[in-house]
């Protein structure tokens, strides 16, 4: 077990907490930051995408993993990032503004759902976002004039100041780049007091406003910090399939987005790196594993949702933690070695705990 | 007047499906205090099974019906012990997004097994059309009108005057207490599975002729989720009485205003109805205390 | 300091509290004792603001709190612990207690995000206020625990040590000595004091224990059924012929 000499308090609140620390997450970045020189273009732009899932599962993880609240409806960020960015820059406006518009209008629309969530409570306001979603694929599919409908809406090629962002490298990069901003201004919040009215609002609302904690305005807060981060994402992504058209932001997606912080583990960043790596491997596993099934089932559409639907419910059954929660156990395991305590994560098992008063 | 009157046939025998889907969840809902997103994809599986029965196995139609709910109701039992059981306690989230998963999982068995290509049920009353002076009524919308009610009464005097259905009340109202009072809960959370499974059958055996059946029908399992909610999560009539509204609601609202806004309408009264009154329409739950 | 006037409660035509009135001095302990539904908890609420009144007013330093928000009761100074422990479950002791100065955060959002350097600074005076009061309920070994590893004792402890890091003038303590054993609770009347006397908090608690209520209290209010019966000394109280009444019931 590693024993760090902490002197003061500073020493709690740092990002890296010992000196190795520091350098795996140096060594990290060193890595990706070199990869585009070894990696083919197929890899690159899986790397990519994985950046992408990870800006977007970094603002559902602040939603559901911090502060509590379930989005089945954050799809719908996520294509009005799209729309809103794609729309914007074909009528003229530079990428560098955008892309922020573009994630600060989806912000304020989350705003919106912010205040409406404070009436609603768990389930009620996964339903309602649901709902949100789904109105919002319809508009994006009725409004051809705007959108394109379903014939689609064509995003033109990302450039910045003169410079063509299109090549996957640089396209590479561009991602990369947001995705360390995202991570740093997250981890920032987390630290600080925003970050701790959120985790107050999860555990429980009563005590967070007896601790003077605001509920409406720091569910607001989380629900624009959340759709602001994924309309980003959205937007990050409308140049990734150069295309946007109303089937490319399906239910489908809300649920990976679900699957990617409760597989990656709930309430923690790592788990963000975890799940969006579990969502971009697990579909060219697919692919691979295609060719060694029967053609029956190998043809059958149904092959992708019955894996991504099989994993997610193996995880909530067999490790709620999700992959985070399984490191965390491993890591535990050797440090202790021999002496590590099976029993250790063990929670109390609890009955029906009821939320209705008769 | 005559539209208006075919509409609204329409929309009550559409409403009574996802009033059946709704009621699955409430009871399901009350017993456990689980939602079953899983639902709907219980009504595309009795659906489909009703097809093999009848159009593979040329079985007697209402043979088919009475072995499909049968089976439905076994897949429900089968989903509680070997999944759900492992839930309780669980926070409710997890819950659903267990039912999430169960939801694609069954919808992809579903395609693997039947296809993806559109079935139809053949019943003895299919193509049967009565007449009301100008408006001409398939029996097929009437028959789903009469099963609800047929069911609908079927289900109060089970909970009224049956052993097991006064036991069901009892452990929804309070586990703890009904356990020890030696109700078994675990065999009725198990049942309420079941039955909630076999209601899912009969709404899909209902709904079938109306339209054509594919894995994606359990789709409307959100719309049927949207009734239960405006009619009072955790009321029994009000699951019918919600799914009547947003039925009758979509039919006009797509006869005005064309598909888009019809297919949306169910999501806006749920959106409207979680504003302003998310009791729903009839209440039944309160905020909890400390 | 606290004063309650006629303040009726009915929660659907069950009448909670009636016309009850009272009022807590600056400086005192002041304890609410009653039977089981006599309507103790829902005076807390009430002033606490997560249950509205009927009827009445409720006033703290001179200023009417009977329509603020419940996150305002805390900015005026009122902190308070729950009968049967809300914490945050998840989190570190450390955690819960820094949570518990939110109300004297100072920073913005945006300065957040960056961590800027008085954001540190902010937290680092958040830890030594932490700190402080974790020397002073001796939770040294409890720092890193998540709470819902703990024993019910330790958590109703940093229960109160996490409403005291808001710095409160005035602590509501709800049953704080159900659920712990005769040593904690001796420990526990001992911090009520040190509480009073050397931070110079009023408090107010509801109570079954008549042994704590005797070390510690100044003057005890007894309700049944939602009605003031008598308030006095501890002694005046347990002697009074309509206390043993409202217990034994006539």
């Amino acid at each position: 077990m590693r024993f760090v000499l902490k002197t003061n308090y500073g020493r709690d609140i740092d990002i890296f907490k010992h000196r190795a620390h520091a350098s795996w997450y140096f060594v990290l970045i060193a890595a990706l930051l070199l990869a585009p020189l070894v990696l083919d273009v197929f890899y690159e732009k899986q790397l990519t995408e994985l950046f992408i899932w990870a800006i977007a599962g970094a603002g559902l993880m602040l939603l559901t993993g911090y502060s509590g609240l379930v989005s089945l409806g954050h799809v719908a960020f996520m294509a009005l990032g799209a729309y809103i960015h794609a729309i914007l820059y074909s009528r003229g406006w530079p990428l560098f503004l955008s892309i922020p518009t573009s994630a600060l209008i989806t912000g304020g629309i989350g705003v919106l759902i912010g205040v409406a969530s404070l009436r609603m409570t768990g389930i009620y306001l996964a339903i309602a976002t649901l709902a949100f979603a789904m109105i919002v694929e319809k508009v994006i599919a009725h409004w051809p004039a705007l959108t394109g409908g379903h014939s689609g809406f064509r995003v033109d090629d990302p450039a910045m100041f003169g410079y063509s962002l299109d090549s996957s490298t640089a396209y590479y990069y561009t991602c990369l780049t947001a995705l360390v901003l995202v991570f740093f201004g997250v981890i920032n919040l987390l630290r600080s007091p925003t970050g701790r009215s959120f985790i107050a609002v999860r555990d429980s609302e009563i005590s967070a406003q007896a601790m003077g904690v605001n509920l409406l305005q720091t569910k607001t807060l989380a629900f624009a910090l959340s759709a602001g981060l994924t309309g980003l994402a959205g937007a990050l992504y409308a140049h990734r399939i150069g295309f946007l058209f109303p089937d490319a932001f399906t239910i489908m997606t809300s649920i990976m987005l679900l699957m990617l912080v409760v597989v990656g583990g709930l309430g923690s960043l790592h788990g963000v790196i975890f799940g969006a790596f579990f969502i971009t491997i697990v579909p060219q596993i697919i692919a691979i594993a295609r060719d060694w099934l029967p053609t029956g089932i190998a043809q059958s559409g149904g092959l992708e949702p019955l894996v991504f639907g099989g994993v997610l419910i193996l995880f909530l059954v067999f490790e709620p933690l999700g992959i985070y929660g399984r490191w965390v156990k491993i890591r535990l395991f050797f440090s202790q070695f021999p002496l590590y305590r099976k029993k250790t994560f063990l929670r109390q098992k609890s009955y029906l705990k009821t939320e209705r008063v008769h | 007047m005559d539209t208006i009157l075919q509409l609204l046939l329409k929309g009550i025998s559409q409403g009574c499906v996802y009033g059946l889907i709704a009621l699955g969840f409430v009871l399901i809902y009350k017993a456990t205090e689980m939602i079953n997103f899983a639902q709907g994809e219980l009504m595309m599986i009795g659906a489909l099974i009703a097809v093999t029965f009848t159009e593979y196995l040329q079985w007697n139609y209402f043979v088919a019906v009475v072995l499909t709910i049968l089976a439905t109701g076994f897949i429900g039992l089968l989903l509680e012990r070997s999944l759900l059981r492992r839930m309780i306690g669980e926070p409710p989230f997890a819950v659903l997004m267990v039912t999430i998963g169960l939801g694609f999982v069954l919808r992809a068995l579903a395609g693997m097994i039947w296809g993806h290509d559109p079935q139809e049920l053949r019943t003895p009353y299919s193509d049967a059309v009565i007449s009301m002076g100008d408006v001409f009524v398939g029996v097929s919308n009437l028959v789903v009108i009469g099963g609800t009610i047929a069911l609908c009464i079927a289900l109060f005097l089970f909970f009224r005057y049956t052993r097991i259905g006064i036991a069901m009340q009892a452990s929804s109202q309070n586990q703890l207490a009904a356990y020890y009072l030696g109700i078994p809960v675990k065999r009725i959370v198990a049942f309420t599975w079941a039955l909630s499974a076999g209601i899912a059958a009969i709404a899909g055996i209902l709904f079938a002729p109306l339209t054509a059946i594919t894995p994606n029908i359990g789709f409307s399992g959100i719309k049927a989720f949207a009734a239960a909610i405006v009619g009072g999560f955790g009321s029994l009539p009000g699951a019918i009485i919600g799914g009547l509204a947003i039925g009758i609601v979509e039919q006009f609202m797509q006869y005005n205003f064309g598909k888009g806004l019809g297919d949306t309408s169910a999501y806006f009264m749920l959106l409207l109805m979680l504003l302003v009154r998310p009791s729903g329409l009839i209440a039944s739950t309160q905020k909890k205390k400390v | 300091m606290l004063e309650v006037t006629d303040v009726s409660v009915s929660f659907g035509g069950v009448h909670a509290v009636q016309d009850l009135s009272f009022q807590v001095n600056e400086g005192e302990i002041f304890s609410i004792m009653g039977p089981n539904g006599a309507g103790k908890t829902t005076v807390f609420n009430v002033i606490s603001r997560f249950n509205d009144v009927d009827t009445g007013k409720i006033s703290f330093e001179d200023e009417d709190i009977t329509k603020v928000a419940p996150h305002v009761i805390a900015r005026r100074g009122i902190a308070r612990t729950f009968q049967n422990v809300e914490l945050f479950d998840h989190e570190t002791v450390l955690q819960n207690l820094l949570i518990g100065q939110h109300t004297r955060r100072q920073t913005m959002l945006l300065s957040e995000v960056f961590f800027l350097p008085k954001v540190r600074k902010q937290e680092l005076e958040f830890r030594s206020k932490a700190e402080d009061i974790i020397d002073l309920l001796h939770l040294q070994s409890y720092r890193e625990k998540t709470v819902d590893s703990l024993p019910f004792g330790i958590r109703k402890i940093v229960e109160v040590g996490r409403a005291l890091c808001l710095d409160p003038k005035l602590l509501l303590l709800d049953e704080p000595s159900s659920g712990l054993n005769p040593e904690e609770s001796e420990d526990l009347s001992f911090w009520i004091d040190d509480i009073n006397e050397e931070l110079g908090v009023t408090i107010m608690m509801v109570e079954h224990d008549m042994n704590l209520i005797g070390q510690v209290s100044n003057r005890v209010l007894v309700m049944a059924d939602g009605r003031h019966v008598v308030t006095g000394t501890p002694s005046e109280v347990q002697s009074h012929p309509d206390v043993i009444d409202a217990y034994l019931g006539t």
